[in-house]
């Protein structure tokens, strides 16, 4: 029982779901292959990327805030300009042209801040489909007008109540109606996570950041980065990104994750910054750094934000933390909401908390480097959706 | 003859599931003791987890209750030498998901499953593709290979010629848990099985009360009861005297087709 492309990287990924689902990923594999050798199929991509959903983004020049830190130069790639508000999009209306194509009529998603499932439900929209968004009832709460985005955009959204109620227990509750209904639903999973050939889709879809950064920095910056950063939950717009620049090897790749309220309390989502409470496992279909507990039992995560708060990480990130090609750090939510802050007043721009991590990453860095290098940081969705949060957590400062 | 081989001399059997520690430790147990010596042939013992994404809301729901009542892998291999203890003499399946296992330590999971005195494991993550590593270190026990009604006929075939003490055939396309009635294709997707197998074919999801126990089991080698019996069980004020009532009707149920 050979597959068309690689399952693992390295020792992670691979397929752990029960047998149900088994024939899906396989015909999902070869939906995916033969679409990516079929010129018309990437052409229509290419075109909704281009006509739909803004492509490209723009590459913006952080003037304000490089001058602030005094260091390296500051590049921005906008995927908060996409259609939709973040990168999530990229990935929903690839993985909504494959169901077309597998002559599905219906897909599943989860969703945790909200982005993947107001994606799928507009991919859905455009093309066509049923569309039912699993979202933690925590989350619900704390991302209310995506809710509201993805009902007036026709999807039924269901809310999670099993378990820690976010984004680990509507993937449970996601598969659990895909393995119901697989013969006519599509699972549209929105990270590089789940059971291969998800993390290399995904990521394949997510690739167009990465490429498009690529082209940019030599465009406006006349060389490439020495340093991309990118947040890492799941991780589909650190492997975008990381993905146009893995084969240059001078350039330092960053994944950060959510420190939460920092490593030593517990309360975080950092699975490769915590060696207590990480360890390499097995969760929805993929084996990777996985917060767990001695028993093997899946850890509760915290995070500021719903989109980074979850206990695994996508297994090729876990493959380049071992062999070095990344390196990943955290950031806690009081440093992603000063980030967050910093970025409004110097730049105009309000990031989403997701992306307000790596902007903390690089208020940590650019002040140590040289000022004739750069760092490019993905600005992987805006902030729009996360004002009540910043408001109850800011108060009365704001 | 193991424990498995012997439990199929008259077929089809009983085949309940239990999680241990639900509702607490002490009762699981009693129960496993008490299904096992009121009719039960064969017993799926649960290994909980706090993602079980192939169950259904009732298991869901044991699994959890068990994990904060304190269960662990470790508490539940213990079980089953207690199990042994008692004079539990039909075969144990392990069946949990493949997380716990891990982080146990593969090898030494086994080994101590060994020594428990379970008979075989269930893995309901762990399809073929990535068993590999978990055969290696199994030896003489078996991994119970699972089908589904999505698995296409070349599939089958595959995995049912590798398989080793019986198939654990999913009767519907879902998670765990009692349906109103049985699928009408079953009769179709049973025969499909034995076509690629001589194995014993084990049907499990959705069987519910002792009519359909009888239904499924004028098909199949051996009926697979969870959700149900894990409902009745949990949801009785005396879960020992339900195990008992339990097992007795699916066993007088199925006896009449015994052979």
């Amino acid at each position: 029982m050979s597959t068309l492309l690689p399952p693992k990287f390295g020792p992670y990924g691979g397929r752990f779901v029960p047998e149900t689902l088994m024939p899906a990923l396989i015909e999902l594999e070869q939906a995916f292959v033969d679409a990516q050798k079929d010129k018309v199929f990437r052409n229509e991509f290419e075109g909704l990327l281009a006509s739909f959903v803004g492509r490209p983004t723009p590459l913006t020049y952080a003037k304000r805030l490089s001058e602030k830190l005094g260091g390296a130069q500051i590049y921005l790639k906008r995927e908060d300009l996409a259609h939709t508000g973040a990168h999530k999009i990229n990935n929903a209306l690839g993985q909504a042209l494959l169901v077309k194509r597998m002559g599905k009529k219906r897909v599943v998603a989860e969703t945790g801040a909200g982005q993947h499932g107001v994606a799928s439900a507009t991919a859905a929209a455009l093309l066509g489909l049923e569309c039912v968004v699993y979202m933690g009832s925590v989350d619900i709460a704390r991302q209310e007008p995506n809710v509201f985005r993805m009902k007036l955009l026709g999807a039924e959204v269901r809310p999670v109540e099993s378990g820690t109620k976010t984004l680990k227990d509507a993937i449970n509750e996601a598969i659990r109606d895909w393995v119901t209904n697989v013969r006519d639903t599509h699972y549209l999973l929105g990270s590089a996570l789940g059971p291969h050939p998800y993390p290399t889709i995904v990521r394949e879809f997510q690739s167009v950041i990465g490429i498009e950064a690529r082209e940019q920095m030599l465009r406006d910056a006349g060389r490439l980065p020495d340093t991309v950063i990118a947040c890492v939950g799941g991780g589909s717009n650190a492997i975008g990104v990381f993905s146009g620049f893995v084969d240059d090897e001078q350039v330092e790749l960053i994944g950060v994750e959510a420190g939460g309220s920092g490593i030593a309390s517990g309360k975080h989502a950092a699975r490769f910054g915590d060696a207590s409470k990480a360890r390499v496992g097995v969760i929805h279909g993929t084996r990777t750094y996985v917060l767990q507990d001695e028993d093997g039992q899946i850890a509760e995560t915290h995070s500021v934000s719903a989109g980074l708060d979850y206990a695994a990480v996508g297994p090729e990130h876990a493959m380049m933390r071992d062999n070095e090609r990344a390196f990943y750090t955290s950031a806690t939510d009081v440093e992603a909401l000063d980030a967050f802050q910093t970025l409004c007043h110097t730049e105009g721009i309000i990031p989403a908390l997701e992306s307000s991590h790596a902007v903390a990453e690089v208020i940590k860095r650019a002040p140590t480097m040289k000022k004739d290098q750069v760092i490019l940081v993905n600005l992987s969705g805006r902030g729009d959706k996360d004002l009540n949060t910043v408001i109850k957590e800011l108060g009365t400062n704001l | 003859m193991n424990r498995i081989e012997n439990a199929f001399k008259n077929k089809p059997i009983f085949m309940p599931y239990f999680p241990l520690g639900y509702p607490n430790l002490d009762t699981s147990i009693d129960v496993i003791e008490t299904l096992a010596k009121n009719g039960a042939d064969l017993i799926e013992v649960g290994i909980s987890f706090s993602d079980p994404l192939a169950d259904g809301p009732v298991i869901q729901k044991a699994t959890q209750i068990a994990l904060e009542q304190g269960i662990t892998v470790k508490k539940s291999l213990a079980a089953i030498a207690e199990l042994r203890n008692r004079g539990v003499t039909i075969p144990l399946i392990l069946m949990g998901y493949f997380n716990p296992m891990l982080a146990y330590g593969l090898e030494k999971f086994i080994q101590d499953a060994k020594e428990a005195g379970a008979d075989g494991f269930i893995v309901p993550d762990l399809p073929p593709e990535e068993a590999g590593e978990f055969q290696s270190l199994v030896g003489d026990l078996p991994l119970i290979q699972m089908l589904a009604p999505t698995s296409p006929n070349e599939r089958m075939e595959s995995i049912a010629r590798n398989a080793k003490g019986f198939i654990y055939l999913v009767s519907v396309t879902g998670v765990t848990g009692a349906r109103t009635s049985i699928s009408d294709g079953l009769g179709d997707l049973i025969a499909r099985v034995r076509e690629h197998t001589s194995a014993k074919v084990c049907v499990g999801f959705g069987i519910g009360t002792p009519e359909q126990a009888k239904q499924v089991g004028l098909l199949a080698d051996g009926v697979i009861v969870g959700s149900a019996c894990v409902k009745t069980i949990g949801s009785s004020e005396k879960p020992v005297e339900a195990a008992k009532q339990f097992a007795a009707e699916f066993r007088s149920a199925l006896q009449e087709l015994k052979k």
